[in-house]
This record gives C-alpha cells, structure tokens and sequence, in this order.
C-alpha cells in the first residue's frame, strides 16, 4: 500500500517535471514582457528627464522596481495613469524634482543664425535634425519628439522651442466634468 | 409604385420631436447674393486637406478648381464665383474648436463668369470608373452633414457587390429643412442624380427614404419618378421619429437589415448617399458643374426670415443673415440642428461644404440646459438610445477618463445623435462627454503612433551609431595594418626576393660556361683549369678576402 502510493507520486512527480521542463523550453520568453509594455506606454521622447538615458533604460528601471512611475514628464498624467493601471499600483503625482508636465514642443532652427556646427545633430536622440558640416539645419518638424536635447549644445543660440499650434483637425473637446461644479 | 405598401422595419429607441420644420418651408429658395469676399476653407470634408493650386494675385472663373484632392481620402475645391485671389491664409473655420485653418480667399468681380464645362448628357455611355473620377473632380462630398468624399462611397471595389443604393431624404433633425425644399423644387435633379449614381455603382435598386412628415416633397419626387420613367427607384415613406436620418438607422427602418458594429453599410450590400448629394452629382455630371454652392436653412426664432437659400461655399454668413431680414432680439448661432449643431462665435465665419443649417437659436428654441445633477441611473437614456448602446455606461467611463473601457462599451458606434442627454432627467451633458472620449482617444492614438515612429528612429540611431564605430575601427584596423605591411612584411618580402633573384643570377652566371672557350690552346686551356681548381678550393675553405685580394 504504501509503496504503491510512493511509486504512483514519483510518477506523478516526474511526469509534471517534464511537463514543466518541457513548457520551459518550449514556451521560452525571450524578453521581459513588463518591460516592453512599460516601454509601450512611455512617450518615446527620450528626452532623459527621468534620469535615464533614454525611455528604453527608464522602462529597464520601472520593470526592476528601482525607479518610481512618476518620473516622466513629458507623458505626464497620462503615463502616470496608465503605468499604475499596468504595474497594479497606486497612481501619485509627478515628481516634482524631474519638472512639470508641459505643452508638447517642437524644435525650430533660425535658420539665419545656424552656423552649421552640426551640434545639435548629433545630440538629437531620433535624427530628426537635418543638415551637415558648415550646411543650415533644419528641424524635421513631424519627427521632432520636443526633448529639449539639442538645445544646450548649440553655441549661438539659435534653436527655438515652439508650442504645436492645434489645428481644427487635432483639437479635442473639453472635458466636460473639468469646467463646472458638477456632480 | 404608390400601390405597393414595403413593409417597413424600425430601430431601437429614438425619439419624437417636434419639427419646427414649417417656419422656413414658407418660400421658395431664394438666390443668395454674390458676396464681395469669398473665403474657401482648404478642409471641408473628412479626410487630407486639399492641396493649393492657385497663387495669390491669379484671376479665378466661377467653377474653375482652385486646390486639388491630397491623398486617397480628400476632396478638390473650386472658385464659387469669379474673381481673384488675394489671400492665402489662416482664416476662422465654422468648426467646434473656433480655431483658424489655411483658407483660400477670393475677392469677386461680380461678373460670376463660369469657366468652360465638359457636360455628359449621356451618362450611360461612360464607365462606372469613369464616372466616378469626374464626381471626385468636381469635389463632392456628403451633403447630409459629415462631409465625407462622395466619390469613395461609390467605389466600393471589385469583391463587394451592392444591391441597394439608399438615398437618405429623411432630414430628421427639427429645424433643418433644406433637403425638404430642395426634393420640393429639384425633384428631377435628385431622380437624375440617382440615376446616375445607380449606374457608377452598378446597384440594382436605388430607394429613397423620406419621412412623413414632409408630403410635398414625396408627391414631387413621385411626380420626378414617374415622369422619367424610372422603374428601379422607389420612394419609401417612413414614419418620423428622429434619429431615421441616421444612415444605419434609415437602413434599418427601410431594409430591414443591420449594420454590424463598428462596420459600414456596404458591408450588407447598401449604399447610403444624401439627396442633395445625387442633385450634386447630377450637376456635376450632366451639366458639368463643380459642387460651388449648396441649399442652406436659415431659421430659428432669432432670423428675421426664416429661409433656404443657394448659397455659393464660402459665403459669409453675415451676409445670407443681411439678406433673410437680419436677426431679431437674443440668439445663439449654431451650425446644424438643435441636436447636433454645434454653436458658432462669430458671423464672419464662412458656410462650407456641410453647412446644412444656421440656427439664430432664442432661448425658445434651445432653452438653457438646468443644472446638472448627478446620474439616478434609471436607464432611461439606455432605452431611447438608437445605436443600442449604454450610455451611462459610456458616460461613467468617459468621466473616469476610462478610454479602453469605453471603447468596449462601442463609444465608436455612438451617433452623437444627442437623444440620451434629451431624455436624461439628470441633464447631464452626456454628448459632452462622448464628444470628449472620442477626441482623447484620437489623439492618445496620433500619440502612440509619434510614439512608436520616435522609438523606431531612435533605435535606427543607436544601431546606426554602432554601427559607424564599428566601420571606423574596421577602417583604422585596415589602414594600420596596410602601414604594417608596408613597413615590415611587403618590403622584407621584396628585399628577399630580390636577394633571392640576384644569388639566382649569379649562380646562373656561374653555371654558364664562358662564352670565349671555343679556340683556346691547350696552354690557356691549362691556365683556365688551373684557376679554376684554385677558385674551387677557395670556396670549399670559404675565404673571400684572398679571392678580393687577388682581384
């Protein structure tokens, strides 16, 4: 009787040890699937706001638990919400140390005082700058994610960020529980 | 074909309202005048905005196109009236968000010289395709109100095959009377115009809904039916009850069948199309004419005289309002109907494409809406709502910014027909809210998709900036190596084999026997043998020195 029921559980044991073993080669997740959705609801600007070089590495930090979810500004409330809906924690307010949430903003080259010193192309983090050597720069407007990047390296000053205007075509409408005292 | 009764169907929900249909059906429609400055917005239509082709400063004809259809989904513009142009900028637009958007501007001449026109009377004669081709030239788009580019519904490709061609005469907003005075007085036009959108889709039936409540209009179309003759189209007369104009709902009532969700009517074999779109069409083709003006209701308790007027696209709107006796006391302009109009700030806006309505709205026409209160959840906007959906809980999720969970909810089968937020007791701005979602999600979407784009670059610039430091060390890996070899192993191998092919060339030499040998005496020929045995021995000891020396 009792040797019965030990040949019958190590049975049981090896058959579910190779079940097991087998789902683990067979249905094998190559990346960390957290990580690529946190990296799905990340903005993309790669801006390094955060403290990360870059939403990939900040998506690397949330994913192992080292960074907060309120460190991206420019995704704002928004990311917030949806991280926190994805990770199963509480939503908080932006942390105020990384800046606040801002209008999005392209870059805009005043083309007449570009000296063509190609600075600013090689910081831009989604070559979304076009030009070369001694060559005016301009901006590929709808490639332009607004990281502020190309910014600081540009020795004469000559790169604007300028709020997206909104176009009948883009324009929401208001959010209705916003603007009354409603229920 | 007034003899035969078709069994009608009917949709969920809906709502009786009244009419106030009766205020601008008094006259006929009247000519609006030439304005002085006609101002073409570049988007009047769903889908790319159209391209330019005109320059500041270029004299137009009446008729003549002025910007071209960009991409797949547009609608090319053309000149109401002649003129010329003398901007080309951002204007005001009649749109919800009151912002500017690029506009064509035509100072006219008042001479309203038409430029020349390519009219086929014989319509039959041309191709499906063909016919199609002109309707998109002459930049038609759906009259009904949602403007989308006509010529698209009437290609519905090869796999498809469509049984019905709908025209929607039902006009169920309260107010809008436009298509009413227009089947009235240009019966002949939408019969034609049916005609011919028949043939470009190859349908074998062509219907015309229209509600009840607009007899005149039904006796003329009837009239148009039977005096050219047609037997495939058929006048239905359907009961008033709004929202029938809802192209699925007319679907519905008139055929019975339903539009799956989310989907379009083709997919059940229908084709649905506005009557002053066929009237359009029939311009467009049988006279040559561009879409430049179209019939627009001027009512409410605000106009001075309720009217319909032709009115050229890009008319300004103070100046039909001069021409149909002003305004009287208080009013709110709304574009469209009482339900789902939308209120204009200024009167120098334009009319455009699917200007259907200008409501001069008094408080007696659209009260103020109470206070809202908050939801009682008693389902009274689930049961009147005619798309079958559950507005409370569309409006729940709406307001906890809940965007995936009120697309389960089908936010997107919404109508914005307005009836929910009418029966709510609560009077909650659910539209509102609706509205709201939709453009959220629309633009968290034009996000992702940025979003998306942006990772992709930056990747390729990551992988692009590995891939340079790779290429350069490979060329410094290259260049050192050439210098190495140059240096060292190419210039020793050199030297070796030059050494090798000057000891190669001795030996040769040493081998060869002298070339003066052949009449020697034996006395030189001693001598010769003699050094020779010496040079041997020399060499066997290896000395080289007494060999110099000797020389």
């Amino acid at each position: 009787m009792l040797l019965s029921a030990i040949i019958a559980l190590t049975a049981l044991a090896v058959i579910f040890g190779l079940l097991l073993g087998f789902a683990a080669v067979r249905f094998r997740v190559e990346s960390d699937p957290i990580l690529d959705k946190v990296d799905a609801v990340l903005p993309q600007t790669q801006c390094g706001q955060c403290g990360y070089p870059g939403c990939r590495p900040y998506a690397e930090a949330i994913a192992s638990g080292e960074a907060d979810i309120n460190r991206c500004p420019p995704g704002g409330e928004t990311v917030i919400l949806a991280l926190a809906d994805l990770l199963g924690v509480d939503p908080k307010p932006l942390d105020e140390e990384v800046g606040e949430e801002k209008p999005r903003t392209v870059a805009v080259i005043d083309e007449q005082v570009c000296i063509g010193c190609t600075l600013c192309i090689q910081a831009c983090p989604v070559d979304a700058i076009l030009g070369a050597a001694k060559q005016m720069h301009t901006v590929i407007e709808s490639e332009c994610t607004g990281c502020d990047l190309c910014l600081p390296p540009c020795p004469v000053d000559c790169i604007e960020m300028v709020e997206i205007k909104p176009e009948p075509v883009t324009w929401r409408w208001p959010n209705p529980a916003d603007n009354k005292e409603e229920p | 074909m007034s003899g035969v009764t078709r069994k009608l169907w009917r949709f969920p929900g809906g709502i009786h309202l009244e009419g106030h249909k009766a205020i601008s059906t008094g006259q006929p429609i009247a000519e609006a005048a030439i304005p002085k400055e006609l101002v073409i917005p570049l988007q009047q239509h769903i889908g790319a905005a159209a391209k330019p082709l005109v320059r500041v400063g270029d004299t137009v004809l009446k008729g003549q196109m002025i910007a071209q259809a960009e991409g797949q989904v547009s609608a090319p513009l053309h000149a109401s009236s002649s003129g010329t142009v003398i901007a080309i900028e951002e204007r005001a637009v009649p749109h919800p968000s009151g912002l500017n958007a690029p506009c064509i501007v035509i100072e006219t001449d008042g001479h309203d010289t038409w430029c020349e026109l390519t009219p086929h009377p014989e319509f039959k004669q041309l191709e499906p395709q063909e016919l199609r081709n002109l309707i998109r030239d002459a930049g038609i788009v759906g009259l009904g109100g949602a403007g989308f580019p006509s010529f698209i519904k009437l290609n519905p490709g090869g796999h498809i095959a469509i049984d019905t061609l709908l025209l929607n005469g039902a006009e169920c907003e309260p107010y809008i009377s436009c298509d009413d005075m227009l089947m009235r007085e240009r019966a002949d036009e939408v019969i034609r115009g049916a005609r011919i959108m028949r043939h470009a889709l190859q349908a074998r039936k062509c219907l015309i809904g229209i509600e009840d409540n607009k007899p005149e209009a039904i006796a003329a179309l009837r009239q148009a039916v039977t005096g050219l003759g047609e037997k495939e189209i058929e006048i239905v007369v359907v009961p008033t009850l709004y929202p029938t104009g809802g192209e699925k709902q007319l679907i519905k009532v008139v055929t019975g069948r339903e539009v799956p969700s989310q989907g379009l009517p083709l997919e059940v074999g229908i084709v649905v199309h506005n009557v002053a779109t066929a009237a359009t069409v029939y311009r467009a083709i049988e006279r040559g004419e561009p879409l430049i003006s179209r019939i627009v209701t001027i009512t409410g308790e605000g106009a001075g005289k309720a009217q319909n007027m032709e009115v050229r696209i890009g008319t300004p709107i103070h100046t039909l309002l001069e021409q149909s006796g002003g305004s009287r006391g208080d009013y709110q302009l709304v574009m469209g109907g009482p339900m789902m109009g939308f209120a204009l700030n200024s009167e120098a806006l334009p009319t455009i494409k699917t200007t259907n309505c200008l409501l001069l709205a008094t408080e007696a026409d659209l009260p103020p809406r109470p206070a809202a209160s908050p939801c009682i959840r008693c389902g009274e906007c689930a049961r009147i709502c005619p798309a079958q959906l559950l507005p409370q809980q569309l409006y729940w999720h709406s307001r906890a910014k809940e965007f995936d969970k009120v697309q389960d909810y089908h936010l997107f089968d919404c109508i914005e027909c307005g009836c929910c937020a009418f029966v709510c007791p609560s009077n909650l701005p659910l539209v509102q809210f609706y509205r709201y979602a939709k453009t959220e999600i629309w633009a968290q979407e034009r996000e992702k998709r940025a979003a998306d784009r942006a990772r992709e670059r930056h990747d390729f610039r990551a992988f692009r900036k590995e891939r340079e430091k790779e290429e350069k060390a490979a060329k410094h890996k290259a260049r050192a190596q050439a210098v190495k070899q140059e240096s060292s192993e190419d210039s020793k191998k050199a030297a070796i084999q030059a050494a090798m092919e000057r000891a190669k060339a001795k030996r040769e030499q040493n081998d060869t026997a002298p070339q003066n040998t052949d009449n020697l005496t034996p006395e030189q020929q001693k001598m010769i043998a003699e050094v020779d045995a010496r040079r041997a021995a020399r060499v066997e000891t290896g000395g080289g020195k007494e060999e110099n020396e000797e020389r």
